[in-house]
Formats: structure tokens, C-alpha cells, sequence
């Protein structure tokens, strides 16, 4: 699948753009502070109905205006595509496919893939277990619908317990049998959602192991462990016996929402064990698997936005992601470099059709 | 917007705070009035009025009414053993559209959400109870009919909790593909659903 186009009004520092893109490589140059992460955040939005960097989409509205749109054509197996993302100051976000309008959002996500490697990447190791979950759970959202309604609803009942836990505890008094029903209904999600993720890394951990072993010399053995307390057979009754500490700290203590993803090396956790270059390689074979898995899924492969990569990868893991775009592993491509001439030597050796743009304060400008 | 007058100012805003009626709508009513007979504003005005300090639910079933107990309650060609719990009015009128169902009705006023602040005590589940344990013909099932969302469904969950200590079968309406729509076109979510709660296939 590729992106004919991009048009987009009052999306972050952009009044009014539009551009034209080659179905293959795209770069974007241009100062700091110019606006190319913003327009792969565009690209990102189309795809996933969300912006990559800031989850508040009316902040996502240029300062003073009172609305944005995104608009694009887009091509999958041969078939065009009119896609638009429209969200008004205080208004639901609205996404349409050729004219129509998702009821749910959600709906649309999954339709056209996309991955992002982009230099905030690192919070994945350095961060805490969310940052991980949300990397598992945007990879099974594109590829299984099913699964993202569980999880949205898991989530929606999860906060209803805890606002249940917080009267409850304000009130010293329980009422059991509701507590029960939110209880039954966790259960029943959580136990979905465990069986989903589990099933999900067995499949995803041997594509993850080539990927790193291409892209690092050394032979250490890297691996992702997943942990969650769903997997204990007494969890249910754990899970009722941890119900003095929920009514303490009025909030659930246990499941699926704290399930962990260890990322290790040699057995030990990188956060803690892996040198910078091993954490950069180990962050890109995640992204290239989800890649790999999302292509082989959807069976057309996605976008990939490559934001300040060759800012952050040295020029050896720059050579072997090279030789994936020139064997044509990937689609199209979008990538942002601050540094024209670095980047136009770089792709210089790939043959393919590269289209430059220069960006100046929400300006964008083909130069090639 | 910017009026001419104060008092329209305030009447729009008012009327403007209806579901359904932005400013400019609002406007147009108003001017509407003001160019009508004064007594048809009056009128209104008093029926608006009337409606809130007279209105009736019924003791029984907890729908509105204007009498002490509704005329569903009172009529006798309803099958007393028979109870439907619905969230408010609205799907009352809608259920007796389809005029497919003889039996009474339960309304609890709205489902637990207890994000919004709504407990099974802002509800009447509590006076569902009373009501079973009371009736002069035993109830013998229940049928729930609320929305299918995370809210209908922990409120259905949490009756039916409720309802264990009873001998009545419980049952929930069918829920899933729409008539004349075909599967293809279904989502998967209702699709799922709906082999999950698949019914037994009647030939007759
Ligand atoms: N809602 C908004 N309205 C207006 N401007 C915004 C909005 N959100 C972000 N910006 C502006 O966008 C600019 C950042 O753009 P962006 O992150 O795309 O820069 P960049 O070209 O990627 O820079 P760098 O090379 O530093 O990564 C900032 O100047 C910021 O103030
Ligand atoms: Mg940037
Ligand atoms: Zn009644």
C-alpha cells in the first residue's frame, strides 16, 4: 500500500499543505522545529486515528484554529482509497473511508498498516511495563480487531472498578455483588487477553531473534519474557484476596493492565545489562518484526516512518537497514533527517524513486 | 451569537441547552413566539410547567403516569407473571411498538456507571425485589432488555446476582444480526456475539 498524497489544514504548525508523494522514498529535511515529525504524525493519525506523540487530539489542533483535517489518497492492492481524519475544538474525532464515516473509530484501525521507529523508541526499555504493553497492543489492534474491543472494554470496566473502589472507600461500605460483577467481567477479558498476548510473543520472539542477530555482530542471545498474573492458576482467588489492598489504594491491583513484558539479554534485562549499541539494535528488531508480522498479516506491507534515525543509528546499523530497502523488504518509506546532505548522501546508492522536500516553519517544498 | 435583547439572549440560552438544539435553532423558536398569540406561549409555559410538578411515576413499575399505578399495571389483559426491565421510558414506548409483548415492565431509571456517579441505589433494583417478594401472582420470569453496552451488561449482571436467591428463570433479549442485513456486512464484534449465543433452530 502507499500514500498518493497528503493534504492537511490546521494540523499542529501546518495552516494549510499539501504534497505529493513517490510511492517509494520520501525525506524530509529541514530545521529543527520545522515540522517533519508533525508530518509523519499526519501519516501516523491516518493510519492508526491517533497521533504518535501526543495523545490529546485537540492539542494536535493549531494553536488558535478551531479544527484539523488530514486528508489522503491511498492505494492498497491496486484500489484507491479517500481517507480523512477531522477533529474539531470539542467535538468527537471523525474518520472516513471514500466519504463514509466510522461509527466507531476504532473500526478503521488495522486497515492500513503502519510502524514508526522514531528516537522516543528508547522510552520501550527505559520506561515502565505500559510503554511495552502499548508496543504489543498496537501490534495485535492492527492485526486482530476482536482483540482491541476486548482490550477498550477491559479498560472501561477496569475504571469503573476503580471508581467503584474509590466510593467504596469513601463510603466504608461494600456492595459485594457489584464488585462481583465487575470482577466476573476482568476475568472474563483478562484471561482473553492473556491467552492472546501469550499466544502473540511465541509467534512474534523467533522473527524478533533473526532481526537482532542481522543487526548486531555479537552472538548474544536476546529474548522477551512474558509475565503476567493472569498466568497463575489461583489467580482468581489471588486476585479476591487482594481486595483490602485495592479498597487502600483504590485502584486494582491485579491483572492484564499490569501484565510486564521483560526484555533481556543473555538472561538479564537490557534495561539494566545491555550496552547503548545492543539497546538500539534490540529497539530496532522490535520495529522490524512488527514489520515483518504486520506485512505477513495484512498481506500488503505497511508504511514505515523512520523519524531521525540517522541521527541516532550508527553508520553500521545504518548500512544493514540499507540493505533491507534496497531488497526492497519495505514499501514506502517516509524518513526525516535535519541534515540534508547526509541524508542525500546516504540514499544516493539505493535505487529507487527518492522524492526530497524540504520543510520551513510548516512549509514543505520538493527539491529534488 | 450577539441579541438585540437580554431577554432573547436568555430565552435561547435556555431553549439551547435542549438535547438536540444548538443556538441557532433556538433563536428561530423564540422569534417564533414572540410572533404568535401571547396566549400560545403561555400555554406552553404552562405545560412545561405543570409537567414537572405534576408528573407521575407509577408505584409499581416506575414508569410515568397519571395515576397512582400505570395502565399497563392496571390492565388486565397483561400477563402479571411476566416482568421486563428496561432502563427508562424510551424503551417502554419502543418495546409496545412492536406489540409483541403482553407482559409488565420494571424501570430502573438508568444503569450502573459508577464513573458517573450511579450506584444500584440511584436505581430501582432495590424496589424490583420488593416488588417480586410482593406480587399477588407469583413472577415467574424476568426478562432483561438493556442496551447492549459495558453499562447494560454489569447492571443485567448484577440483577441477575440478585435475582439468585428467587426461583425465576432470568432471561436477556436476543441480541445481534439485524433483519434483512446481510453477514458480510456485519461487524465482527456482533458477528462473534452472535455464534457464541446462537439459538436452537425451530422448524414449525
Ligand atoms: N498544536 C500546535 N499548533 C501549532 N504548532 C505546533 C502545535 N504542536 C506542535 N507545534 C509546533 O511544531 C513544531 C515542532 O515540529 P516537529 O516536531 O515536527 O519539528 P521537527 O522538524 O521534527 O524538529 P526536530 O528536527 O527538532 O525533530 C514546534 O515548533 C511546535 O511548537
Ligand atoms: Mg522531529
Ligand atoms: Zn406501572
Amino acid at each position: 500500500m502507499h500514500l498518493e498524497n497528503i493534504s492537511l489544514t490546521h494540523f499542529k504548525n501546518y495552516a494549510s499543505q499539501e504534497v505529493a508523494f513517490s510511492p517509494q522514498i520520501n525525506c524530509f529535511v529541514g530545521p529543527n522545529g520545522s515540522g517533519k515529525t508533525n508530518l509523519l504524525d499526519a501519516i501516523y493519525y491516518l493510519c492508526l486515528t491517533k497521533s504518535a506523540f501526543n495523545a490529546v487530539d485537540m492539542q494536535n489542533i493549531q494553536h488558535e484554529a478551531d479544527f484539523f483535517t488530514i486528508r489522503s489518497s491511498a492505494v492498497k492492492a491496486d484500489k484507491s482509497y479517500k481517507l480523512a481524519c477531522i477533529q474539531e475544538q470539542g467535538k468527537k474525532k471523525q474518520v472516513s473511508n471514500n466519504g463514509k464515516a466510522y461509527d466507531r473509530v476504532s473500526e478503521h484501525i488495522g486497515e492500513f498498516p503502519c510502524v514508526l521507529i522514531a528516537p522516543d523508541d528508547t522510552q520501550l526499555i527505559k520506561e515502565g511495563s505500559e510503554e511495552r504493553r502499548k508496543f504489543f497492543d498496537g501490534i495485535l489492534s492492527q492485526l486482530d480487531r476482536v482483540y482491541l474491543d476486548q482490550l477498550m472494554q477491559y479498560g472501561h470496566y477496569l475504571k469503573q472498578r476503580n471508581a467503584l473502589l474509590k466510593q467504596f472507600a469513601e463510603r466504608q461500605y461494600i456492595e459485594q455483588d457489584l464488585l462481583d460483577s465487575y470482577n466476573s467481567q476482568l476475568f472474563r477479558l483478562g484471561r482473553l487477553i492473556y491467552e492472546r498476548r501469550r499466544e502473540f510473543i511465541l509467534s512474534f520472539i523467533p522473527i524478533f531473534e533473526k532481526h537482532y542477530a542481522m543487526l548486531s555482530d555479537d552472538k548474544e542471545q536476546v529474548g522477551v519474557r512474558y509475565e503476567s498474573d493472569v498466568a497463575a492458576a489461583d489467580f482468581e482467588q489471588a486476585f479476591r484476596q487482594s481486595q483490602r489492598k485495592d479498597l487502600i489504594l483504590k485502584r486494582t491491583t491485579m491483572g492484564v493492565h499490569k501484565d510486564e513484558f521483560v526484555f533481556e539479554i543473555d538472561g538479564f534485562p537490557i534495561k539494566k545489562f545491555g550496552s547503548q549499541g545492543q539497546q538500539k539494535s534490540f529497539l530496532i528488531a522490535l520495529k522490524l518484526a512488527q514489520f515483518e508480522i504486520l506485512a505477513a498479516e495484512k498481506g500488503t506491507k505497511p508504511l514505515l516512518l523512520l523519524d531521525d534515525i540517522f541521527d541516532k543509528l550508527d553508520d553500521q546499523r545504518i548500512a544493514k537497514l540499507l540493505e533491507l530497502v534496497a531488497a526492497q523488504t519495505f514499501g514506502q518509506i517516509f524518513v526525516t533527517d535535519a541534515r540534508p546532505e547526509r541524508s542525500r548522501e546516504i540514499l544516493a546508492s539505493i535505487e529507487a524513486e527518492v522524492r526530497f522536500f524540504e520543510i520551513q516553519s510548516g512549509r514543505v517544498a520538493l527539491i529534488n | 451569537m450577539n441579541f438585540p435583547s437580554k431577554l432573547i439572549e436568555d430565552a435561547v440560552n435556555e431553549i439551547s441547552r435542549l438535547p438536540g438544539i444548538g443556538k441557532k435553532t433556538a433563536l428561530r423558536l423564540v422569534l417564533h413566539l414572540l410572533k404568535e398569540d401571547t396566549s400560545s406561549s403561555m400555554q406552553l409555559a404552562e405545560a412545561i410547567v405543570k409537567l414537572r410538578t405534576e408528573i407521575k411515576y407509577c408505584a409499581k413499575c416506575h414508569n410515568i403516569s397519571d395515576a397512582e399505578i400505570c395502565q399497563i399495571c392496571t390492565s388486565p389483559r397483561r400477563q402479571q407473571q411476566l416482568i421486563c426491565v428496561v432502563e427508562d421510558t424510551r424503551d417502554v414506548l419502543a418495546i409496545e411498538n412492536t406489540a409483541q409483548y403482553q407482559g409488565l415492565y420494571h424501570v430502573l431509571g438508568g444503569v450502573i456507571s459508577p464513573v458517573r456517579g450511579i450506584g444500584p441505589s440511584e436505581l430501582k433494583i432495590e424496589q424490583l425485589i420488593e416488588r417480586i417478594k410482593t406480587a399477588e401472582t407469583p413472577v415467574e420470569e424476568i426478562i432483561l432488555a438493556l442496551s447492549p453496552t459495558m453499562e447494560g451488561d454489569t447492571t443485567a449482571f448484577f440483577v441477575t446476582k440478585k435475582l439468585k436467591e428467587f426461583n425465576i428463570k432470568v432471561s436477556t433479549i436476543a441480541r445481534g444480526i439485524p433483519i434483512g442485513g446481510e453477514l458480510e456486512y456485519t461487524d465482527e464484534i456482533t458477528l462473534g456475539r452472535s455464534i457464541l449465543t446462537r439459538t436452537h433452530y425451530q422448524t414449525d
